[in-house]
């Protein structure tokens, strides 16, 4: 019989001790009902310190007001454009990364040869911050979307590089003698189990990378932009519309929980056989 | 036994350097496996068995010596030495059949070729009704009984099989080695067993090496005259008792010398 692994089906009475055992199981609905009540509390909290007067509003708006600084943004201001043009940059940018960066750190985690190419180069450019590469991209790509997505480019591509490697590193060398017992040449090892071995770990970097390209798109459109979420968060701050500012916060966290999402429903639907 | 020598162990040494000094695992070991025969290497833990496998599956050179199938040196690994590891080395992303098929699909056999024989072995070592469950729902035993069927599947010349059942539970483990048994003596293949589990190797085998610890030698060579098919019946049988005590009483005076070997790193 297939194994699963045991799970406590018929239980229905939970007592206080069970929720502070380590690492012992709690009921579903308790999971998601915490998770759920997390936002909830920070959302009371934030509604009685502004509704309450005890902050001023120049700090921090009424929730109130953030959702109709986020209907004006949407009806008069055109942030559905802002948002369209941090999707395209952080996308682009991404892509060009992953493009690059996939196939390098599957050659550094397979071959030594590769590895001592490309390791130390890559590990030293990766401590650089990107955002202190802007001034540079600047005067190499001017201001318009080529130097934003650089600037995406710079902060995903040398961690995603390193990130696959490792994956592709973690492949058990058992499997892959298995493979040359079996009768695999070098190049049908690296093809038909190296590769399809990596590909859950490798979507897995994809979604972390693409997670923080999202954070480095506000550093990108911070400076010398004209569109943006970036872009609209700065030029809020010039006009005091704290409201704004928090409402375009909200979106990137937004945008990129569903990117997040997206990339684990994948991850179910092309690996099911993963453990 | 009038059988022609099928696998050719000749002076076969393996040295590593580690911290600074020489360790040898493998010492002038010598051994003539004879075709159709079950042989198994008897040695306590770190004694270098696993190493003498792996050279002979032409996964590690050795520093001297060669080995020979049928008359031919090895230079490398073949499909002609399948390995079962003791490690679960099923590929996670096929199924129990694709995973039986893939040294058929790289052998360049037809599709319909590949599924009958996958089904056969599929037959053979019990799983039918599994054909298209991915590894991850099989238990420990069900993955190595696909292993073992993967390997065989191959038809290779030698089947080597590197502590297969080390992972498993006793009862589980007394049930695999009673399935290779009976599989083995079905196919007669040449088999190269390595277990540290002195009544595996006498239930299992036509003939046991018992090995030194590090370095690793051939101590002794013992012929088990049990008759076949074996069943687990025959492990309270006299002969097969007399046999064990034999061999536990060699192990045992190796396997003190390698805790000591140890304590003193």
């Amino acid at each position: 019989m297939p194994t699963e692994p045991e799970r406590d089906i018929e239980r229905t009475s939970w007592s206080l001790g069970d929720l502070l055992s380590p690492r012992e199981p709690i009921p579903a609905s308790l999971y998601i009902l915490l998770g759920v009540s997390s936002f909830g509390v920070l959302l009371l909290l934030w509604a009685a310190l502004t509704y309450g007067g005890f902050i001023d509003a120049l700090f921090l708006p009424t929730p109130g007001r953030v959702f109709r600084a986020g209907l004006d943004l949407f009806l008069e201001l055109g942030f559905t454009t802002d948002i369209l043009n941090s999707t395209y940059r952080v996308l682009v940018g991404f892509l060009i990364a992953a493009v690059i960066g996939v196939p390098l750190g599957l050659l550094m985690g397979t071959f030594k040869a590769a590895e001592a190419l490309i390791e130390p180069l890559m590990g030293f450019i990766r401590y650089m911050p990107a955002s202190a590469f802007i001034p540079l991209f600047i005067l190499w790509l001017g201001i318009g979307d080529v130097e934003k997505i650089g600037i995406i480019f710079v902060g995903s591509f040398f961690q995603l590089v390193l990130m696959v490697a490792v994956v592709a590193k973690n492949v058990h060398k058992d499997m892959l003698e298995t493979a040359y017992t079996l009768g695999a040449k070098r190049m049908q090892v690296i093809r038909k189990v190296l590769l399809p071995a990596s590909l859950p770990g490798i979507l897995d970097t994809l979604r972390i990378i693409v997670g923080w390209a999202w954070t480095y798109i506000v550093v990108a459109e911070l400076v010398a932009s004209s569109s943006g979420i970036g872009y609209m968060i700065i030029s809020a701050q010039r006009m005091l519309r704290t409201a704004s500012i928090i409402f375009g916060i909200l979106t990137i966290g937004l945008m990129g929980l569903i990117t997040d999402y997206g990339f684990k429903w994948l991850h179910a639907r092309l690996f099911p056989w993963v453990e | 036994m009038d059988e022609p020598v099928k696998l050719r162990i000749h002076q076969i040494s393996k040295a590593y350097r580690g911290d600074g000094h020489e360790v040898v695992a493998v010492d002038r070991i010598d051994l003539k496996i004879r075709n159709r025969e079950f042989a198994t290497i008897l040695g306590p833990s770190g004694c270098g068995k696993s190493t003498l496998l792996r050279i002979v599956a032409g996964l590690a050179k050795p520093t001297q010596g060669a080995v020979q199938l049928d008359g031919r040196t090895i230079s490398g690994p073949g499909r002609d030495r399948g390995m079962v590891f003791q490690s679960y080395t099923l590929f996670p992303w096929l199924t129990v059949q694709q995973n039986i098929q893939f040294g058929l699909e790289l052998s360049g056999m037809d599709k319909a070729g590949q599924e009958r024989v996958a089904r056969e072995f599929v037959e053979k070592v019990g799983l039918r009704g599994f054909e298209r469950a991915y590894p991850k729902a099989l238990s420990g035993g069900m993955k190595q009984r696909v292993a073992i069927a993967r390997a065989l599947a191959n038809n290779p010349d030698v089947l080597l099989l590197d502590e297969p059942f080390g992972a498993l539970d006793a009862q589980t483990r007394a049930l695999m080695q009673e399935l290779l048994t009976q599989v083995w003596e079905e196919f007669h293949k040449t088999i190269l067993f390595v277990t540290h589990d002195v009544e595996e190797a006498i239930f299992l085998s036509d003939r046991v090496f018992v090995m030194t610890a590090r370095p690793g030698r051939i101590k002794a060579e013992i012929d088990v005259p049990l008759e076949r098919p074996r069943s687990y019946e025959l492990k309270s049988s006299e002969t097969f008792l007399r046999l064990k005590k034999h061999a536990l009483e060699l192990i045992r005076e190796e396997a003190i010398k390698a805790t000591q070997y140890k304590d003193n790193e």
